[in-house]
């Protein structure tokens, strides 16, 4: 397939042949950091899965005490045990480097440390399902963050797998066999040249030969 | 100091607002997309929005795909889980791996 025109020089040939090896050492990195890649992506795709339908759950389950909690109390009452917050959520974000690729870090610190202490509410004028509630969505709540952590990782980790998987190929069946391709033409047009000198060294040997030879016997 | 943010209909977020998230009760699409373009403004780590909303704003959300932070996760609201945060890994997982040979028997 040596579609795009090459000069069959040796200079050509010296630089295709350091262009190939480049190519060869670039795909098999490429091809070590995909599978590692991969390996990595699906420890974490499961993790994920896993933490996804935990957190569904938990939300579903806090949606149905909250849904209680509304039946049972006046709108009024509850907008305003809601609307003060007591707990807060502070996210420390970094950065994690997974074979060059940056997935996000979190670390999280809350304003209270105390499970007990975040109703944000006295418990005179609100229902004890208000407290069930805003409990089991707590218990959601380390989860939910790490699942961000996590999902995030994830989708950036499939971005990178696929980018990756393409130059892999890329290099594999088109770049490398191509230039594979062109070393060939043109050692093939060299030994050619070569052989097509030799014959007329050859050629020209006979005749300066002979040319002698019937010199000599002139002579004699 | 990064936050966290709550995106989606009142009922379904409120609660979280008890837990120290800051919530945005929204209530139509064209608000969620005003609030959501803001809180990509500021200092938000991660925003959590309702199911329904993300895939009312699924355009705004695949532009933030391959950026790190913030993160935008889908989650499921008042209104039931649309299964969409499971279809979202698999879609992941085909999107690495070329088709989906983890998760195939579930779902």
């Amino acid at each position: 397939m040596a579609s795009t025109h090459v000069n069959p020089t040796r200079m050509e040939l010296t630089k295709l042949k350091k262009k190939l090896s480049t190519a060869r050492r670039g795909h098999k990195l490429l091809k070590d950091k995909r599978d590692e890649l991969m390996r990595q992506f699906l420890i974490l795709v499961k993790e994920n899965m896993q933490l996804r339908k935990e957190v569904e759950e938990g939300i579903l389950h806090a949606n149905e005490n909250f849904a209680l909690a509304r039946a049972m109390m006046q709108e009024e009452f509850l907008d305003a045990a809601m609307m003060v917050p007591k707990q807060e959520v502070y996210l420390e974000a970094s950065t994690k480097n997974v074979m060059s690729v940056e997935i996000p870090n979190f670390e999280y610190h809350t304003k209270s440390s105390d499970l007990s202490d975040i109703y944000p509410y006295g418990y005179a004028f609100t229902s004890g399902d208000l407290d069930d509630a805003v409990h089991s969505l707590s218990v959601v709540l380390p989860k939910m963050l790490r699942l961000a952590e996590c999902e995030k990782g994830c989708q950036l980790m499939a971005a990178e797998i696929e980018k990756t998987r393409r130059r892999v190929n890329a290099l594999e069946h088109v770049l490398i066999p191509d230039m594979m391709e062109k070393i060939k033409y043109i050692m093939m047009k060299l030994d050619e040249n070569e052989r097509s000198t030799q014959i007329r060294l050859m050629k020209v040997k006979e005749l300066v030969l002979k040319d002698a030879l019937e010199e000599r016997k002139r002579k004699e | 100091m990064y936050r966290v943010a709550v995106l989606g209909d009142r009922d379904s977020t409120y609660g979280f607002g008890a837990l120290g998230l800051t919530v945005f009760p929204v209530e139509e699409e064209e608000e969620a997309k005003r609030v959501l373009k803001e809180l990509l403004k500021e200092d938000y780590a991660i925003i959590y929005i309702t199911e329904y909303y993300a895939s009312k704003l699924s355009s705004l959300l695949d532009s933030h795909k391959n950026i790190a932070l913030p993160v935008i996760l889908p989650i499921p609201g008042i209104a039931g889980n649309t299964k969409n945060g499971v279809t979202r890994i698999k879609k992941m997982v085909e999107q690495a791996v070329g088709s989906d040979i983890i998760f195939r028997e579930e779902m």
